[in-house]
């Protein structure tokens, strides 16, 4: 018998909220896009915090995907960046080898059917390493759960710098950019929409109860091995569908790009936002983001003599955060329109 | 107040934005970058540069890419849209200035690499210059060095395959050296950080090369060339630019010596220019400037000499100037383009003779 802990109803209630900032989100984010497009007023609002926004977009849908296996869980995986890098490499070969020829197509129309494919593969290809190498990993737990993961990021970096096809150490050059922030904001809210209602779903439920006790949930009949693949599962695919923005933002991509300090990196974001919780992985990844820059602006503005000294003050403000808020900020509590309405 | 900052419109001085690994794996190098833009910095100042009918200083914006692609994407992304820097010198790495590369080219800011040798960097861009020559020149001049010089007619390769720069150089020699008559007996490869390369060179000596070539880096070469020699390997060694650093001696001892490596420039060479720049950086930083060094401090003349040219302040004008440059006397060589980003420039071959780097022969292209 399947563990299903008190499901509410068979379709989630319709949750207003969640639409109202998603829609407020890309009613923000299209005129942005458009208006630089159109290089209007660059002085007000420039392409350079649209950059910004747009990497923190793709940091969003990496730790959001992250926080469903180190959050909701309960396991310490780490290798993350490998299944980006899949993504990557996908979309990159996808984009400029396979679909050469879309640019007959009418803009908008072709532009989307380019992601289309390209994120799509990307996400399937990345599934299916995330598959087959959960299969092998969740046999274990803990830290050797934690190492073997690395372990595959490791190999999967490697394997991907002695492919000459796809550049090898030389990176891949040439990948035409597809991506813009309307695509990147609209993948983002896609995950989180995505991620919320599958939290919430009893697959979810079925991921904290293994959290919580994983022997009293087998013996609720859980197939652990099952169950944590298609966490593991899911979450590379959105890893990958990161990689494949990623890959179309940036044009260039190297595999030393996705080694495991891209993992760590991702892993101070989620922990900084605070675990099982999504609101805390957008918050983590604003306010990485955001720090970090604002120390560039601020240090090139008045002090550009300690340049250098960023990467020495950014990690002591986020010191003092965890010890001021031990579970991140935002650990294990939801905003409003992310959280499940209850039924009565 | 940032709002503020962007819209402050182009005053009395130049803008110029720079891309250095100040922080990461290669911070030693990001220093002495910030060194040599330093020292020019306040040279150029001291006379401020002609433009049109007036004389106008320049300012440098230093920023940290951390050697990291995303970073550096970042830092030319704030450079031009933020500070509006009219011309960009940077990155160091290869890996970095590609990432940089699609973005000045999509705004039109001409971007000077200092030290970025990889080939991709500047193709089929028409706004990405280099100051240095690239990989595949130098793997020639060790070839041509190998021939001509030490009349070898066979050599073995170790390189880190790992490493892009490592395997560009030793791909080119191999080609470079079969196509002048002479014969690979050996090419074998090792992993970053590896230290044990017993069996590889094993290999090599069985098959007895004239010339064992070591395109890697100055950290792993010193250990190389101990256990060839353990090994009996009597090969002459050659390497490239990648060995310009004193830690090589440091480590290496007296094996090293009769080596020989290709570099950009030689700290003791007779050409004035270099003469006064190495005086001048040795002073005030008290220490010898290494090849980057030399190299941004070449990227920094370039541009303003081509701000003076063009008569304005203007990205399209500056690039159109540094593209129709001709014998540009610079520290580390003669620098010409001719319908590329790649400049004509010539390369030197040091010797290392009683642990000391000794100018050995210049090769031009």
């Amino acid at each position: 018998m399947a563990l299903k802990p008190n499901p509410p109803t068979a379709r989630p209630p319709f949750q207003p909220a969640l639409w109202v900032v998603c829609c407020a989100v890309l009613v923000i984010a299209i005129p942005m896009q458009l208006l630089a497009d159109a290089g209007f007023c660059p002085a007000v609002f420039n392409p350079y915090y649209l950059h910004v926004l747009t990497i923190i977009g793709m940091n969003i849908i990496l730790v959001a995907s992250l926080n469903l296996l180190n959050g909701y869980l309960g396991e310490f995986a780490l290798g993350h960046a490998g299944f980006m890098a899949v993504g990557a490499y996908t979309a990159a070969v996808l984009a400029t080898r396979l679909l050469p020829a879309s640019s007959a197509l009418p803009p908008v129309i072709g532009q989307v059917f380019i992601l289309v494919v390209t994120l799509g593969g990307a996400m399937l290809l990345s599934a299916l390493v995330g598959y087959v190498i959960g299969r092998l990993t969740f046999k274990t737990v803990g830290d050797y759960l934690a190492i073997i993961t690395l372990g595959f990021n490791m190999i999967i970096v490697n394997a991907i710098q002695n492919m000459d096809f796809l550049g090898g150490p030389r990176g891949f050059t040439g990948i035409p950019k597809n991506t813009n922030f309307i695509a990147v904001t609209v993948c983002a809210l896609l995950t989180i929409v995505v991620l919320r209602n599958l939290i919430q779903s009893s697959f979810g439920r079925v991921w904290v109860s293994i959290r919580e006790n994983t022997i009293a949930a087998e013996l609720m009949g859980v197939n652990l091995l099952r169950t944590k693949n298609l966490a593991f599962t899911i979450a590379a695919a959105f890893a990958g569908l990161a990689g494949g923005l990623w890959a179309q933002s940036q044009q260039f991509i190297t595999p030393r790009s996705f080694d495991y300090i891209k993992t760590t990196e991702i892993l101070v974001m989620l922990y900084l936002g605070g675990m099982a919780s999504l609101s805390g992985s957008i918050l983590g990844v604003v306010a990485y983001t955001v720090l970090m820059e604002v120390l560039r602006n601020l240090l090139s503005a008045f002090a550009p003599e300690l340049a250098e000294w960023r990467m020495l003050i950014s990690p002591l403000i986020l010191i003092v955060i965890m010890l001021t808020r031990q579970y991140g900020l935002m650990g294990h509590k939801e905003w409003r329109w992310l959280r499940p309405k209850r039924v009565a | 107040m940032l709002i503020l900052v962007a819209c402050k419109p182009r005053g009395a001085e130049i803008k110029i934005g720079v891309s250095a690994p100040l922080t990461g794996d290669i911070s030693a190098l990001g220093q002495s970058t910030k060194n040599a833009i330093l020292l020019a910095q306040d040279e150029v100042n001291a006379e401020g540069i002609k433009v049109g009918d007036k004389t106008m200083k320049v300012r440098f914006i230093i920023e940290d890419d951390e050697n990291k692609p995303e970073s550096t994407a970042t830092v030319f992304q704030k450079l031009i849209s933020q500070d509006r820097v009219v011309a960009i010198i940077g990155s160091q790495s290869s890996k970095c200035s590609n990432a940089g590369a699609p973005i000045a080219e999509a705004a039109m800011v001409p971007q000077v690499s200092p030290w970025s040798t990889n080939p991709n960097v500047t193709k089929g861009r028409t706004f990405v210059f280099r100051a240095c020559f690239i990989d595949s020149f130098q793997g020639k001049v060790v070839a041509q060095f190998a021939t001509e010089k030490l009349k070898a007619r066979t050599a073995a390769v170790l390189y880190d395959i790992a490493s892009d720069y490592n395997k560009g150089i030793a791909e080119v020699f191999r080609d470079e050296f079969t196509k002048t008559g002479g014969t690979i007996v050996g090419f074998e490869t090792y992993n970053t950080k590896d230290t044990d390369f017993s069996a590889q060179l094993t290999k090599i000596k069985g098959a007895k090369p004239d010339v064992l070539f070591l395109p890697n880096y100055f950290n792993d070469v010193p250990l190389q060339v101990q256990q060839a020699r353990k090994l009996g390997i009597s090969a002459a060694v050659l390497g490239s630019d990648s060995w310009d650093n004193p830690q090589l001696i440091k480590l290496g001892g007296d094996v090293m010596n009769g080596a020989s490596f290709s570099n950009h420039y030689t700290p003791d060479s007779e050409n004035p220019a270099s003469k006064a720049f190495i005086a001048k950086y040795q002073a005030r930083f008290r220490m010898l400037p290494d090849a980057a060094a030399a190299l941004t401090y070449d990227s920094v003349y370039l541009v303003c000499k081509a701000i003076a040219t063009a008569g304005k302040a203007d990205p399209k004008a500056i690039r159109d100037a540094i593209a129709a440059t001709k014998g540009f006397q610079g520290v580390s060589g003669v620098i010409t383009y001719a319908g590329n980003g790649d400049p004509q420039k010539g390369a030197v071959v040091i010797k290392i003779v009683n642990g000391k780097f000794v100018f050995d022969s210049a090769v031009n292209p």
